[in-house]
């Protein structure tokens, strides 16, 4: 049984997978465009998931043996794979569209502050928004507030900006040894809070911040002293005796700005730090650096640096139907700018009759 | 036809002597020279469906019980009943309190559930000592505890209060509750069949189903199938409120018109002080509103039954649901655009919170709805109205944002005018209402829908 694989369709890519997958896993193994996003589930935490919405598919057909597909879409993040399910993820117009109505939804009430806002460059909902969200909000009403909450010396709550994943709840309750807070109230008033305001100060709790998907946990030690984009991660490591002491450093010259754990392509901690490697060791003498992190290109840390960009896998032709996005020839909708025009040849300035005589 | 309420205008019915003596516990003593299986079985026959809204067979939710060796099995009552218009599980465990303990302890033993759970909401606090007092008579009468009628069996049953929220009307957010933790539902599946309270097997039924499980085994399932019509089979208690002559509860086999139930004199008695019918909502505050004309008639002329295939006739276009059986009518000075506002703030207020769409959903549509009622809405936020409740619809875990969706889009979709005429005459909105306006007329059915 254990070599037993599941082959699972998505976006009519075949890929075969453990059974027990999820079928976010499986459009992982994938990669690119087809892996729906995820803001509330997390590998790395039991029981997280669902929450979101925003990783909904289609399953266009169940398995093999029970070939009906599923009447709603469904959260691929906590729907495990049959043997011959079909999924479609970009390849289906219901999923595009109920996730620009999920995007929508996470927006209203979240303050659009990313300007000041220390997670901007680093936050899923920029991204999420970015990509799959509309430009405009339609939301024309005063968005939900709350009263500020001091959680102690090392994380600050910007309620106002959480968007109620449960991640740190599942972080504290698997990693700490005694969960400190959680979420108050229900509805669109719900919060994560702590009862009578005891600050969060457990073992590893500082892992919360990473966990985040947005601005609403940040690191008091980092909060407003510089913007993510200008800080140079590294990775490192200490002989930390609690932790693994592999890190990731955010230096600025050599000066170490933060501290966090090191994420993976998903933005997933690989290992969980501690509160001490974290908030203390603020200072370059304390680690032993190994050298520059990966990030990814398209992402505004990396801005600048262009050194060993990788073509990423494109499956366009696979992809049926869908246009990929960004593969424009810019010289197939503009006139300037061929290739086959020597400019040297042009006396004076170039003007664009210049190309459009000598082009086609 | 009355079958859960044949006895219930007896004196003292509420106690265990009065109960036993007009033929109480009878199923007990029958069922325990049955197997679980033929239980099962007879419920099967019977073709008894869930009371609680989705109308569920409760036979095949039954034999879908998980019965792994040495894990143990539960049975949980769901009397968490909290649907705006609902309130049939109130009076059956009110005034009948034995009925249910004798439905329990038949399901439980059918189940093998030795450890019983009511789920009772918190705020019908005085019915949980009714319960308890219920099942402390019982228990001294031998029909609870160990080793009942000397089959061997034991049964315990324990009275959970909830905490006043409707959630946990929700089967998995019930057991999250039951267990201790908040009440946010959980993704299915595992179902609650094979994963439920403390991760055991777990059946989660309603008040009136567990009630009907009496005399079906009293008179037997295939007795109890020829009652109502169709796979409609049986009773069902409606509660009526709204702009009747007789609000109240009613129980009804299911052959009725729906015509006969709000005019005849035998159930409400017509519309209230001679008014005329305006809508009608026929199974809970979250099913679909309707019209008069479709209250009364399908979008084929055809006559509609208080029954649940007939009351579905036409889907969400032109029907709607039978529900939990909260009947609401409205007569015509009520205005469905406030009307609409309130169910709206009801869900927003109840919204657990845990999945995005329903969370801020709820509260959007709310926001909107109060402005168009207030005079301050436009006639862009009907169909922003509309979008948002098909972003909700189907797109979250449990079923409380379908609920949150259905009964604006059921407004919209037949009573749209009247949210044109709010917007467009906000003075006169506030003033006075619509009124019956243009619904004595039968509205377009656009063909396929």
């Amino acid at each position: 049984m254990s070599d037993q694989k599941f082959k699972v369709t998505i976006d009519n890519i075949t890929v075969e997978v453990a059974p027990g997958t999820t079928i976010l896993n499986a459009a992982r193994m994938i990669g690119g465009d087809v892996t729906p996003p995820a803001m509330c589930y997390y590998s790395k935490l039991e029981g997280s998931g669902g929450k979101c919405r925003t990783c909904l598919v289609e399953v266009s057909k169940g398995s093999e043996k029970d070939p009906r597909p599923m009447p709603k879409l469904v959260a691929s993040c906590r729907t495990t794979v049959m043997d011959g399910m079909e999924v479609k993820n970009i390849t289906s117009d219901k999923v595009l569209d109920a996730r620009k109505g999920v995007v929508e939804m996470l927006l209203v009430n979240h303050p659009l502050d990313c300007p000041v806002c220390d997670q901007a460059g680093e936050c899923h909902l920029q991204d999420l928004s970015y990509e799959h969200g509309a430009s405009t909000t339609r939301y024309e009403f005063d968005r939900r507030t709350f009263e500020k909450e001091d959680l102690g010396d090392y994380i600050s709550l910007h309620m106002t900006r959480c968007i109620l994943c449960y991640r740190c709840v599942y972080t504290a309750e698997q990693l700490t040894q005694k969960r400190e807070h959680g979420v108050l109230d229900r509805g669109d008033h719900a919060a994560i809070s702590t009862l009578l305001g005891k600050s969060l100060d457990n073992e590893f709790i500082g892992n919360v911040i990473d966990v985040c998907p947005v601005g609403a946990l940040t690191d008091k030690t980092f909060r407003f002293k510089n913007r993510v984009w200008f800080t140079k991660p590294v990775d490192a490591h200490c002989d930390c005796k609690t932790c693994g002491g592999k890190a990731r450093l955010w230096m600025r010259g050599d000066e170490v700005y933060r501290v966090t754990a090191r994420k993976d392509q998903w933005g997933e901690v690989e290992e969980w730090i501690c509160n001490d490697c974290r908030f203390h060791k603020k200072s370059a003498k304390d680690w032993v650096i190994e050298g520059p992190s990966k990030i990814s290109r398209h992402s505004v840390i990396s801005q600048g640096h262009y050194v060993g960009v990788k073509k990423q896998p494109v499956y366009i032709d696979k992809v049926i139907g869908k246009d990929p996005k960004m593969l424009l020839d810019i010289h197939t909708v503009s006139d300037v700018n061929r290739p086959e025009v020597e400019l040297s040849k042009i006396a004076g300035p170039a003007h664009s009759d210049d190309f459009k005589n000598t082009g086609k | 036809m009355k079958l859960l309420l044949e006895h219930a205008h007896v004196e003292g019915i509420r106690y265990y002597d009065a109960y036993r003596k007009n033929g109480g516990y009878r199923s007990v003593e029958k069922a325990f020279k049955m197997t679980p299986e033929e239980i099962v079985e007879e419920v099967k026959k019977s073709g008894l469906r869930g009371r609680g809204g989705a109308g569920f067979p409760t036979g095949m939710k039954w034999s879908f019980l998980a019965k792994p060796e040495g894990v143990p099995r539960h049975l949980v009552c769901n009397a968490d009943e909290s649907e705006p218009g609902t309130f049939k599980d109130r009076y059956l465990m009110e005034f009948l309190p034995h009925l249910l303990i004798e439905g329990l302890i038949v399901s439980s033993f059918a189940l093998g559930s030795n450890m019983t759970y009511i789920y009772i909401r918190g705020e019908y606090a005085w019915i949980v000592d009714i319960l308890e007092q219920a099942i402390a008579e019982a228990k001294n009468n031998g029909w609870l505890g160990k080793n009942i009628l000397n089959s061997g069996f034991d049964c315990e049953i324990y009275v959970q209060r909830g905490g006043g929220a409707y959630i946990c009307g929700e089967e998995t957010a019930l057991i999250e509750s039951l267990e201790g933790k908040r009440g946010n539902p959980r993704i299915k599946p595992p179902f609650p069949a094979i994963q439920g309270v403390w991760m055991r097997p777990t059946v989660v039924n309603n008040v009136e189903t567990l009630a009907a499980v009496v005399p079906i085994i009293n008179n037997g399932g295939e007795e109890y199938a020829k009652i109502g019509v169709g796979r409609s089979t049986g009773t069902k208690l409606l509660s009526v409120c709204g702009n009747v002559k007789k609000p109240g509860i009613y129980e009804i086999d299911m052959t009725q018109t729906v015509e006969e139930f709000i005019f005849s004199d035998e159930y409400c008695g017509g519309i209230a002080n001679g008014k005329k019918l305006k809508a009608c909502i026929p199974g809970g505050s979250s099913v679909p509103i309707l019209p008069a004309n479709l209250t009364l008639k399908t979008a084929k002329g055809e006559a509609r039954y208080m029954n649940y295939e007939s009351l579905s006739d036409g889907g969400f276009a032109t029907g709607s649901m039978m529900g939990s059986g909260g009947f609401i009518v409205l007569d015509e000075d009520q205005c469905v655009v406030r009307h609409t506002m309130t169910l709206a703030r009801f869900y927003n207020h109840e919204s657990c919170g845990q999945c995005s769409p329903c969370r801020e959903g709820t509260g959007w549509m709310y926001k909107i709805l109060k402005n168009i009622e207030y005079g301050k809405g436009k006639l862009s936020d009907i169909d922003l109205l509309w979008d948002i409740q098909r972003k909700i619809e189907g797109n979250t875990i449990c079923p409380l944002g379908d609920a949150a969706a259905w009964p604006v889009a059921a407004a919209i979709r037949h009573f749209r005018d009247e949210f044109e005429w709010h917007v467009n005459n906000p003075d006169e909105a506030q003033n006075r209402n619509f009124g019956l306006a243009h619904y004595a007329d039968p509205i377009h059915i656009p063909a396929g829908a």
